[in-house]
């Protein structure tokens, strides 16, 4: 199903996508998008939705399954509390990305801004992953629980870092894999550097690739440069603050 | 390092009365009934839950305060001196559960009720009907409506959708981890028995709840535990938690200890983990990005659930209750400062936020005055013990009211506040099994309904003695009402006229 959304108010269109999913649509083009919110939102089918144009906040919240391609760049709040699907961004993405999100993955070509992966958490077999080709802003991965965070650095803009401020602040769970490293000035006080094992190295290449073929990367030439992974000091960071 | 805190409170055991059946050692969860050829009590241990007290089949236990644990003094209280001991000995914040104890004033007991004499007949409930049935949600601004051929008469505006509420109670939100799942099943299926809601709380909804979606409440909290689509359309109304009374502007913390095999599934976590919701929730920094999450969850449930929002009472309350109906809200639901928690560190519970009394009467006469009142319901909560409060609240402005505490001591809370260590005797605020079994979800179920029966009965009677026959014909009345014992701002602030002043 083609959709041309030029103009067109976000509660429409979302009304469209909705109606034509439950009758069995399974593939939509959305062409023209210019900031409609909410696209994908709550949507429990694996339908496929490509989005011609920068779709507004909160793309893909509570999704449930979908496979949403932005030929674009993104804005705030995408995946939210998001339980199932993929996500693909050709471009640069806003704040706040996969904030409490539960499972499916995220694949920025670009860069991301604040609070990216906030929350994150996972659940038995639902691991969720967010894979930034280039840096992140302050507060990535804070209060993390769970997921893997992954930020390669491919797309640097100018001489930014990698990350920013407060990498991983009350993360409790989950693992961040950072591509060159990362200055220990910017780490929260509840994480620790270490060096990847095999295990982690097979993880990642496996979601590498994927990430690679999405967007012409060389996977080799993403894997040369040495990785470092950060996990949390302690699973519990606020068990000794009360007195019983 | 050895505690040099004293006893609280002082355990007698009549040996001459006791039968040594251990009935109280089989029931104390806090470990201090012991038996060594007769039963010595731990006295240190005792939390004055009452269960032995309860269950002791000879009345032969009697507990009482610790008189003597601390030398008089008015400044000095025993409650600051056992704070700095336990301070001193483990260099940690005070955990509390429950609401505020403090002998704050409560404005409620300084409001009373009119009643008609003589020129105007007050109305007998028994033999008139009497309508206490409410709706909740956005209301429009004006009705509208249109004849067909035949002259039938239809409404023409467009409704929001409302919640249709026997009785104007709904059960707060409690979640299913600070309270046992027999628990959340007891106000489940006493909130279908009496026509009203409970509220799952930010720790999502048991697969064995989902069959009463149309009495539950479904909660979206900053840890998003839980939270998925079906989530969302599995209630009658989806509540984001902003604040809560007993704790305003800090997050939560459900201790590892407590997350088992069934939380973990319930709030989609692994077992063990903590699960700790922020302060803040890191998608809302302003009203704008309230909005944006109210709409959000909207288009998830295809504008088919009113969305409340939840907030503590503070300082500002007024100013950001406007904002939370401007930004889209159907329901502001208010939660005083005399509001429980499962837990909270003392020092917010006992110091932070306003009554709900002025709160609530700030909110409705500024909602009012902007001329937005019909935009969203009120639910007023924290602090609610009687139908009186019920009443006095109506009057003030509310939509309806919400009960936790009241509804905790139906299904025999004992207010011990102990409800963090996850040891309740009374089978409540525990996940370890031998302690829920105790709560059977059947009689607490009934207890509760008995509980909203006898708030309806004595309601109406209050209706009765007002003259009216419409809850609606009191809601929002202050002319009801008079202060007694208020200064002359708090009066204004509640709209009410001093106790004395006719018309």
């Amino acid at each position: 199903m083609k959709i041309d959304c030029s103009g067109m108010y976000y509660r429409k269109l979302n009304k469209i996508i909705r109606d034509a999913a439950e009758a069995g649509e399974s593939e939509f083009i959305l062409d023209h998008v210019n900031g409609q919110r909410y696209i994908g939102s709550g949507i429990n089918k694996k339908i496929k939705i490509t989005i011609n144009g920068v779709p507004g906040n909160d793309l893909a919240m509570f999704m449930n399954g979908p496979s949403i391609t932005v030929n674009a760049n993104a804005q705030d709040g995408i995946a939210n509390t998001m339980n199932a699907g993929e996500i693909i961004v050709h471009g640069d993405a806003g704040d706040v990305i996969g904030y409490g999100m539960r499972g499916g993955k995220i694949y920025i070509k670009g860069n991301v801004g604040y609070r990216t992966g906030i929350h994150m958490k996972e659940y038995k077999k639902k691991v969720p992953v967010i894979i930034a080709g280039g840096v992140a802003c302050d507060f990535c991965a804070e209060y993390m629980a769970g997921g893997i965070l992954v930020l390669l650095g491919l797309e640097k803009g100018g001489d930014m870092p990698i990350t920013g401020d407060y990498l991983g602040t009350g993360m409790h769970g989950g693992v961040v894999y950072i591509r060159g490293g990362v200055d220990e000035n910017m780490l929260g006080k509840e994480v620790s550097v270490l060096e990847l094992d095999e295990k982690d190295l097979k993880i990642l290449k496996k979601h590498l690739a994927e990430f690679c073929e999405h967007f012409g990367f060389d996977l080799e030439e993403v894997m040369s440069k040495p990785f470092v992974k950060l996990l949390p000091v302690s699973s519990r960071p606020y068990g000794n603050l009360y007195a019983y | 390092m050895i505690s040099e805190i004293p006893p609280e409170f002082i355990v007698k055991i009549d040996y001459e009365q006791c039968k040594r059946c251990k009935r109280c050692v089989m029931n104390c969860s806090f470990g201090c009934m012991q038996f060594k050829d007769r039963v010595i009590p731990d006295h240190k241990k005792c939390v004055a839950c009452q269960r032995c007290v309860t269950f002791c089949p000879e009345s032969a236990i009697t507990i009482t305060k610790n008189e003597l644990s601390y030398k008089e003094n008015a400044n000095w209280t025993p409650e600051i001196r056992q704070n700095i001991l336990k301070q001193a000995e483990t260099g940690g914040m005070i955990l509390s559960g429950m609401g505020n104890p403090r002998a704050y004033q409560i404005l409620w007991d300084h409001l009373l009720i009119d009643a008609c004499q003589v020129t105007n007949p007050s109305i007998d409930p028994l033999r008139e009907p009497m309508e206490l049935r409410t709706f909740i949600g956005r209301k429009p601004e004006r009705l509208e409506f249109s004849a067909d051929e035949n002259g039938e008469i239809e409404l023409a505006t467009e409704l929001g959708p409302q919640i249709k509420l026997d009785i104007p109670v709904v059960f707060a939100a409690m979640s299913y981890g600070a309270i046992s799942l027999n628990a959340h099943k007891a106000l489940v299926m006493a909130a279908k028995q009496s026509g009203t809601l409970m509220n799952t709380g930010e720790g999502g909804l048991h697969k064995d709840l989902y069959s009463y979606a149309d009495n539950i409440i479904v909660q979206v909290a900053s840890g998003r535990f839980g939270v998925h689509s079906e989530y969302l359309n599995t209630c009658v109304m989806v509540e984001i938690k902003i604040g809560q009374g007993a704790k305003p502007g800090i997050g939560g913390h459900l201790p590892g200890e407590k997350v088992g095999e069934e939380i973990s599934k319930t709030r989609m976590i692994p077992v063990g983990t903590d699960a700790i919701s922020p302060a803040p929730h890191h998608d809302i920094y302003s009203i704008e990005d309230l909005s944006q999450l109210i709409y959000a969850i909207k288009e998830t449930t295809d504008y088919t659930k009113p969305v409340s929002v939840k907030i503590s009472a503070v300082h500002n309350v007024a100013a950001i209750a406007s904002g939370i109906v401007r930004a889209g809200a159907d329901i502001v639901t208010i939660d005083g400062f005399r509001g429980g928690t499962g837990a909270a560190p003392m020092v917010i519970r006992d110091n932070v936020g306003i009554p709900i009394e002025v709160a609530l009467a700030a909110v409705d006469q500024r909602l009012r005055d902007e001329g937005i009142r019909n935009n969203a319901s009120i639910l007023c909560a924290g602090g609610i013990r009687t139908s009186a409060d019920m009443a006095k609240a109506i009057a003030l402005g509310a939509d309806a009211v919400v009960i936790g505490t009241a509804a905790l001591v139906a299904m025999g809370c004992r207010v011990c506040q102990k409800c963090y260590t996850g040891n309740c005797a009374w089978g409540i605020a525990t996940q370890k099994p031998e302690l829920v079994r105790r709560l059977d979800p059947l009689v607490a179920s009934e207890r509760l309904s008995n509980l909203l029966r006898a708030w309806d009965l004595e309601l109406k009677e209050i209706l009765g003695s007002l003259g009216v026959n419409s809850i609606e014909s009191l809601r929002g009345s202050r002319e009801r009402l008079r202060g007694i014992g208020l200064d002359e701002m708090t009066l204004k602030i509640l709209g009410v006229k001093p106790a004395g002043v006719g018309q």
